[in-house]
């Protein structure tokens, strides 16, 4: 099992690196799909299942599935590719590549010292997680629901606002199509 | 090494009969489209033209198999595929008698939901990669028409996780030794119905492919087997809706004097039937009437249906 998981460990670090240096996006969106695939089965082999499925439903399967709608509406094309491989010039790389290290040198040395890094651990049921959500994280959850709220009632905002000056437009567009039609039908009788 | 063998076996048997029945249902289809409108359908080749779908499998695998120049080939060729491998996936978790499922997973309805989201991209990626406007707008469509129908696909089958107390299909099966769950979750199953319906793109809601207005949709680029892909895709996928609504509301596998695998089989074809006897009887919505009912109407009464059979479930201290 333990090699199972280095594997895929290995290939949710190697996807998401992709997902950082693709050019063209929808290549990277599937490498971030695969990723988070990645990462369920993770969280499967250190023992949560049910996290592992919430996981593929709620990130890789809906909110992947949301970025690609707005990718495709996006119509990105090869200029597009051209722009972003002109942007991730191999200077760029140097000053996140040196930061990472140094995150990488830290995480060495915690593991070395023998800090909480948690191996096979016991199976945790799904209502467990259900207890824990609605028991000791209670606020968190609640605190996240209103970020959410908030998100969605700014969106519904904005979209009001669109509306409204498209129905003031609106009206106008055809009704002034119909008379300039009907004027040139009676030019044409008469 | 028994069990193993076993395993093995039941692998085959569900792969080589679902397949089979993919195949068969074409001429099923076909035959009973033709009934239902009145004329006669393929009826040449074999006893009642049941070897039309033979006929078929060799056109499809004798065409050209075309990719076009501006497509995106990896995307393009990957996309059918997962279609197929998704839905055929999926399947392993369907009880089919007693103590009998390729797997038995504690949490089986999440690991249906988490496949049938994960088809989707077959669609959207396929409709994406062709290069073509139509195949664009199908797999917009298919998009935006999952990522509205999954959300009370999901919570339609909260209901009888509730009655039931488990994830898993097999207890799920054993506590409707008493009563089906399509009785107190009528509207568990309508909805699940509707979205079952969405996420197969059958005909009433077919808009990722409309004929009429699409060409065919995201498929329209596909040709030789890749778009049969997508055909035997389709035909797994309502085969795996139909099962799913079986084990979940209509008693699974259970039934008097036949065997359990003949119950679960006569139950499944039932509701094939009844979704290719739906595309003879609707007509196609407007997409737009589609998202706005699914959002406006659907989902406020999936979670109304949820909150009463939470708390008729409290009440009564189970």
């Amino acid at each position: 099992m333990e090699t199972a998981f280095y594997i895929v460990a290995a290939i949710a670090v190697l996807t998401t690196l992709r997902v950082v240096t693709h050019t063209n996006a929808v290549h990277a969106l599937i490498y971030f799909i695969v990723s988070l695939l990645s990462m369920a089965l993770l969280f499967y082999l250190l023992g949560a299942p049910f996290v592992a499925a919430l996981e593929v439903i709620i990130y890789a399967g809906a909110i992947m599935v949301l970025f690609l709608f707005a990718l495709m509406m996006l119509n990105i094309g090869t200029a597009q590719d051209e722009q972003e491989r002109s942007w991730t010039r191999p200077g760029v790389w140097v000053g996140p590549g040196l930061v990472s290290a140094v995150l990488l040198g830290v995480l060495g040395w915690v593991i070395s010292e023998g800090g909480q890094v948690r191996g096979q651990s016991d199976y945790v049921a799904p209502s467990e997680v259900g207890v824990a959500l609605f028991g000791p994280y209670l606020v968190a959850v609640q605190l996240a629901a209103l970020l959410l709220l908030a998100g969605l009632i700014g969106a519904s905002h904005l979209r009001r606002h669109e509306r409204r000056t498209i129905m003031s437009d609106e009206p106008a567009e055809p009704s002034s199509d119909r008379s300039t039609g009907s004027k040139t039908g009676k030019g044409g009788i008469g | 090494m028994n069990p193993t063998i076993q395993t093995l076996l039941l692998i085959q048997g569900v792969l080589v009969g679902l397949l089979t029945l993919a195949g068969l249902l074409v001429w099923v289809e076909r035959r009973l489209l033709a009934l239902w409108q009145d004329r006669l359908g393929p009826n040449r080749c074999g006893p009642g033209g049941i070897l039309i779908f033979v006929a078929d499998g060799i056109k499809m695998f004798t065409k050209e198999d075309w990719i076009p120049p501006g497509s995106d080939k990896p995307v393009f060729v990957m996309a059918p595929a997962i279609i197929v491998v998704t839905a055929l996936i999926a399947f392993t978790i369907i009880p089919l008698a007693p103590g009998v499922s390729i797997l038995d997973l504690n949490i089986g309805i999440l690991f249906f939901l988490a496949l049938s989201s994960m088809g989707i991209y077959s669609t959207v990626l396929g409709g994406w990669a062709s290069n073509n406007k139509y195949s664009l707008l199908g797999g917009l469509r298919m998009s935006a028409q999952m990522f509205s129908y999954e959300v009370f696909m999901g919570l339609s089958l909260m209901g009888v996780v509730i009655l039931s107390g488990s994830l898993n299909l097999h207890d799920i099966v054993k506590a409707q030794s008493g009563m089906w769950f399509v009785v107190p979750q009528f509207l568990g199953f309508l909805i699940f119905l509707f979205a079952g319906l969405a996420e197969t793109h059958r005909l009433p809601f077919d808009m990722p492919e409309a004929e009429s207005e699409l060409i065919a949709g995201y498929h329209t680029e596909y040709s030789s087997m890749k778009f049969g892909m997508f055909f035997v895709g389709e035909y797994v996928g309502v085969t795996l809706i139909s099962a799913i609504i079986v084990t979940l509301f209509f008693g699974g596998w259970q039934g008097p004097l036949l065997p359990p695998v003949v119950w679960f089989f006569l139950k499944t074809m039932c509701f094939i039937l009844f979704f290719i006897l739906l595309r003879a009887a609707i007509p196609r919505p407007r997409f737009d009437q589609l998202l706005a009912w699914g959002w406006k109407f659907v989902l406020p009464v999936a979670l109304l249906n949820l909150i009463a059979t939470g708390a008729i479930a409290l009440a009564r201290g189970n």
